[in-house]
């Protein structure tokens, strides 16, 4: 099994890197485009603003790279919202794997979102194993609306999307790395997946 | 919905973990990565390492620090202690920090603030205040907790949170050491006057006290040392009594 993780300019993936050795995967941190193609499976994290982001990706044609991956790649926070068409951060052309706009949060509630909150309506097996209204941690002020990609949802405000899925694509708005033994689960399942 | 998140210190000196009580008379209470795997266990949300030596000399012991915390728990950590640049900062979420705090560096140059939210995001970026009240007012206290300013407390967190910190980690030195419970009055007026999350810290010496935190001081998470450093509050008992008053909480 071979696991990459996308290098760029977003990416706080030590803590990726942590939490896959802990389940007993030893991924590479690349951003060589043949290793990425040649891997079995991609997660592509993210942790900071999309425009800068996004430009960095086109910079060093990663973009395209990404899009065209056919194996199973799993987006984490910045790198699930970066999959999605457009974000109001900076407004940023994502990559458009999924039809979804990123928005920043309104209203009464505090911004960023910091904490742990629960997600619901599971879908796919990327949740096997994990309970309905299960707890994962969440750091973000920008949010993924409701769509047929949605394979969770959560509550702020507001109903949104914290998994997306789209044939080999997912992302997750929370941080599976952060999420105790539940997020731990949930990585386990991506790598079998 | 959200939930109020339980947040253990741990101070750090010479890589140990210790408590002051007043900011004083330090007591050794353990290894830091032990500790911290207890906590992660015991169902703790976040943990929040302080380190009171943060020499130059030190800042690599640190980093490696960091680097073991970063290796055994699965819950997000923040790192504080005389962070006073971007190369700190970055040093530190490299070593797998997932949040730094900023105090008295923050003050004397608050265009810090703005400089790490740009090139790390404001998820990452809390905003340390020792506050004391006196003269009718609470003010702004450096230097961990030995200097006083002229800087209300509550103008200070308000600018502070403009210049892009996205947390506040509010500590009362009145309250601090005290075990008589959390300054309720300077936490509710900064989580009303600010739309970042407020961390509570100092006073916390039975469970009442984190459910008035939360209920009254409008907290959105709270934070303690000796209490749980030396047992006299179990986190899941903690837990289950926030719960059982209706407060959202993760079990």
């Amino acid at each position: 099994m071979k696991v990459s993780i996308i290098k760029y300019n977003a990416g706080n993936v030590q803590s990726v890197l942590f939490a896959l050795e802990r389940i007993g995967v030893n991924a590479n941190v690349t951003d060589d485009i043949s290793i990425l193609k040649s891997s079995d499976k991609i997660i592509f994290p993210g942790v900071g603003e999309a425009s800068s982001a996004m430009q960095y990706l086109k910079e060093k044609k990663l973009d395209e790279v990404i899009v065209n991956l056919k194996q199973p790649v799993l987006g984490i926070c910045l790198g699930m919202q970066l999959l999605c068409k457009s974000s109001e951060e900076g407004n940023t052309e994502c990559l458009g794997i999924f039809d979804n706009q990123i928005k920043l949060f309104t209203g009464d509630i505090k911004v960023p979102q910091i904490g742990w909150n629960t997600i619901y309506d599971l879908k796919t097996n990327l949740f096997e194993g994990i309970k309905e209204n299960e707890y994962m941690y969440l750091v973000h002020s920008y949010y993924a609306e409701i769509s047929n990609h949605t394979i969770s949802k959560t509550d702020y405000g507001i109903k949104y999307s914290t998994s997306l899925q789209k044939n080999n694509f997912y992302g997750v708005q929370f941080h599976p790395e952060k999420s105790s033994d539940a997020g731990q689960k949930l990585l386990e399942n991506f790598i079998k997946i | 919905m959200i939930t109020k998140r339980i947040i253990p210190c741990l101070d750090i000196k010479d890589g140990r973990t210790v408590k002051g009580i007043n900011f004083e008379n330090i007591r050794d209470a353990g290894d830091p990565v032990e500790l911290a795997i207890e906590y992660a266990k015991q169902g703790a949300d976040e943990l929040v390492f302080l380190d009171i030596t943060a020499t130059n000399e030190k800042r690599k012991t640190l980093s490696e620090l960091v680097t073991r915390i970063a290796k055994h728990i699965n819950i997000p950590f923040t790192v504080g202690g005389g962070i006073s640049s971007i190369e700190d900062v970055s040093a530190l979420l490299n070593a797998g920090a997932d949040k730094i705090s900023v105090n008295t560096s923050a003050v004397k140059n608050p265009q810090l603030i703005k400089d790490l939210a740009s090139q790390f995001g404001s998820q990452c970026v809390v905003l340390a205040i020792d506050t004391k009240f006196e003269d009718n007012d609470w003010y702004v206290y450096l230097n961990g907790g030995r200097v006083k300013t002229e800087l209300k407390t509550l103008d200070w967190a308000k600018q502070a949170v403009a210049l892009g910190a996205g947390e506040i980690l509010l500590t009362s030195m009145n309250n601090d050491g005290t075990k008589d419970g959390f300054a309720l009055d300077i936490t509710k007026q900064i989580s009303e006057a600010v739309n970042v999350p407020v961390i509570a810290s100092g006073g916390a010496g039975t469970m009442q006290h984190f459910k008035e935190i939360f209920e009254n001081g409008k907290a959105d998470a709270a934070l303690a040392a000796s209490v749980f450093h030396y047992k006299e509050i179990a986190i899941p008992e903690l837990k289950r009594f926030l719960k059982s008053n209706q407060i959202e909480i993760r079990l």
